[in-house]
């Protein structure tokens, strides 16, 4: 079976540094991966390059087969690359709704966009994504005006209803309650299977709870690879982590 | 453009009232004005002056430029400093076909225009054909400075250039267009612009009957304008455009193209800019580069900044009031005229971002405050007030409230 997503040989150099540094990965369909790695290791700039934001010096970077190396953003996306950001990023002079209803399936086009109509089918993602994210009673507010938590919810719900194949999730329980972050863990556990989701993240506790296999990256390398198991009793990645 | 008040998911009970507001000026200025001019004799109380037309016909063109600087600048984020660029070359086209259309009326019986002859001219110059057509004009006075946007913004855009480094190209750019059309050589009447018009369609321009028909296709053209922006900023294009101003990074990875989003509106700006311009000249009787000064674009980011960004019916009554005030003042008090138009722009961004229309909401917020403090002096001397619990700090219990 192809591989989802296939990173061959990927090279990406600021000034001389090497952020990724021919590094290769691949995921196969349904998998739920995750990446980690100490500051600098180079994972922001790997989902960088997969969603298109940065061009690598060097290096393919292969989506359900087809080559998106050079390929603009928006379209990445509309091949069903979805990512989710660090730091919670909704749309905040949009209600709730209104944020998940610009995330539904559909022609992206300006004259297309211009001229939609709400299908039902839209409806009942927008309905589950509010129901799955508790987000209910709040789909009238602006999200700008939402606590900090719920935007990160939102943000999940977004891309509930966007229903990409591959979901790219930076650090998604930063700034959560413990009971936030067993939801959100369920959240993603249950995406895992119908979709391919990677998540960066650096709550060790977190990644044990939901990882079946573990990258580790360092200075732009694959380091390590396996279960969590695996991968701490690695000495090198022991090395890498306490320094010693 | 963060600062931006309002947004699609305000409540519709704002826009209705946007709506009959704009409805109420539109109907003035291609009914009531117009009417009041033509039917009642010259001297009754109800008769409205020839020159009172003229302005208000003036007054409505530059509410149509506002509504589309507001598209591009209020919705999608794009600061252009260049309307008053598309706003001429609207008007230039329909120069020229007044100008065809003088026949041989002018100083020197020729069928050039007066200009051409002076210069010694012996033919038309290529770009002058199909002038002498009114429709072709009006289609002109569209394109031009639609597939100028178009050009300009399709490099501008792809680039990924925004912000102010887009706006001070713009400026660049209407000043560049300016000292072109300063140019004898360039073919449009060098820094006398185009003027001496004689009749439109046939009816003479000094018929006051023509002048209040001119105003009345400004009202309704202001009023198709106005439905236009209002069908863009309320649909899903509308809720991406202002999604893009606010956050563009996360609309690129919800799949949506930005610089695609931002090509139409500020193209659909351009051309109902020209189609402000070619409104405008007939009514004033001349056009010149000096509509192109880079101050004359900054004058139109003034009136939707002063109206209100981001709400339609803000930027017509900036437009209005603005306006309003200049034709008033530069007659009553000429030299304070920069003074006060300076510090309308200082006061407006310090005190009221939001511009007039904030006034409103400001007011609602004023008379809500006010009763629920009626509500709380009545309900507080009907039922003694709960001590606070224990051991919190009354600073704390206030931040909790």
């Amino acid at each position: 079976m192809t591989p989802v997503l296939a990173v061959d040989q990927v090279t990406v150099s600021f000034d001389g540094f090497r952020a990724l540094d021919g590094l290769t990965l691949s995921l196969s369909q349904g998998e739920l991966r995750c990446l980690v790695g100490p500051n600098g290791a180079g994972k922001t700039t790997l989902m960088d390059v997969i969603t298109g934001k940065t061009r690598p010096a060097s290096g393919t970077v292969r989506f359900d087969g087809r080559d998106i190396t050079r390929l603009p953003e928006h379209v990445i996306a509309g091949l069903g690359v979805g990512r989710k950001f660090q730091r919670p990023t909704v749309f905040p002079e949009h209600t709730v709704h209104e944020n998940l209803e610009l995330m539904t399936r559909r022609d992206k086009g300006v004259l297309r966009t211009l001229f939609a109509r709400t299908r039902s089918d839209e409806r009942a993602a927008i309905e589950r994504a509010l129901e799955l994210t508790g987000l209910g009673d709040e789909r009238r507010r602006l999200a700008g005006l939402l606590a900090h938590g719920q935007k990160q919810w939102l943000e999940i719900g977004m891309l509930l209803v966007q229903q990409p194949k591959l979901l790219l999730v930076d650090e998604p329980v930063a700034g959560m309650t413990q009971e936030e972050i067993e939801r959100t863990a369920e959240i993603l556990a249950s995406l895992a299977g119908d979709h391919t989701v990677v998540v960066v993240e650096h709550d060790m506790e977190f990644v044990r709870t939901i990882a079946q296999t573990v990258t580790v990256l360092h200075e732009g390398r694959v380091l390590a690879q396996g279960s969590m198991q695996d991968v701490q009793s690695d000495p090198r990645v022991v090395e890498v982590y306490l320094g010693a | 453009m963060t600062a931006a008040v309002t947004s699609p998911g305000r409540p519709p009970a704002t826009r209705r009232w946007a709506r009959a507001l704009v409805a109420v000026v539109c109907a003035c200025v291609a009914v009531a004005v117009p009417l009041l001019n033509v039917l009642p004799p010259a001297g009754s109380a109800l008769h409205v002056s020839d020159f009172f037309v003229t302005l208000v016909g003036k007054l409505a063109c530059y509410a149509i430029v506002a509504v589309a600087m507001d598209l591009a600048w209020g919705y999608a984020g794009i600061l252009s400093l260049c309307h008053g660029l598309f706003f001429a070359l609207g008007g230039y086209a329909m120069g020229m076909y007044l100008m065809r259309s003088i026949g041989a009326e002018g100083m020197y019986r020729s069928s050039l225009p007066d200009f051409m002859v002076f210069l010694d001219w012996k033919e038309l110059p290529w770009y002058w054909h199909g002038f002498d057509r009114f429709g072709f004009a009006v289609a002109m006075a569209l394109l031009v400075p639609g597939v100028v946007a178009y050009v300009f913004g399709f490099f501008a855009f792809r680039s990924r250039i925004g912000g102010v480094y887009f706006s001070i190209i713009t400026q660049a750019l209407t000043y560049a267009a300016m000292l072109l059309f300063f140019r004898n050589a360039t073919g449009f009447g060098g820094n006398n612009g185009l003027t001496d018009f004689k009749r439109i369609l046939g009816f003479s321009l000094r018929d006051p009957a023509t002048r209040a028909a001119l105003c009345s296709v400004t009202g309704a053209a202001l009023a198709l304008a106005y439905a236009i922006c209002d069908a863009v900023v309320t649909s899903r294009a509308g809720r991406v455009i202002t999604a893009m101003r606010d956050v563009e990074a996360k609309v690129r990875f919800c799949g949506y193209d930005p610089a695609a989003y931002k090509l139409f509106a500020w193209t659909l700006s351009a051309v109902l800019c020209g189609a402000a311009g070619a409104l405008y000249v007939p009514q004033v009787g001349i056009v010149n580069p000096s509509e192109m000064q880079p101050s004359s674009s900054v004058e139109i980011a003034i009136w939707v900044a002063v109206g209100g960004r981001g709400t339609l019916a803000g930027a017509v009554l900036g437009a209005l009031l603005v306006n309003g005030a200049k034709s008033w003042l530069t007659v009553a008090f000429p030299t304070a005229w920069l003074y006060v138009l300076g510090a309308l722009f200082v006061g407006v961004t310090l005190l009221l971002p939001g511009g007039v229309v904030q006034l409103s909401t400001r007011a609602g917020r004023a008379r809500s405050t006010i009763g629920r403090a009626i509500g709380g002096l009545s309900a507080a001397r009907r039922a003694p007030r709960a001590p606070p619990p224990r051991g919190v700090p009354v600073a704390e219990q206030e931040a909790r409230r």
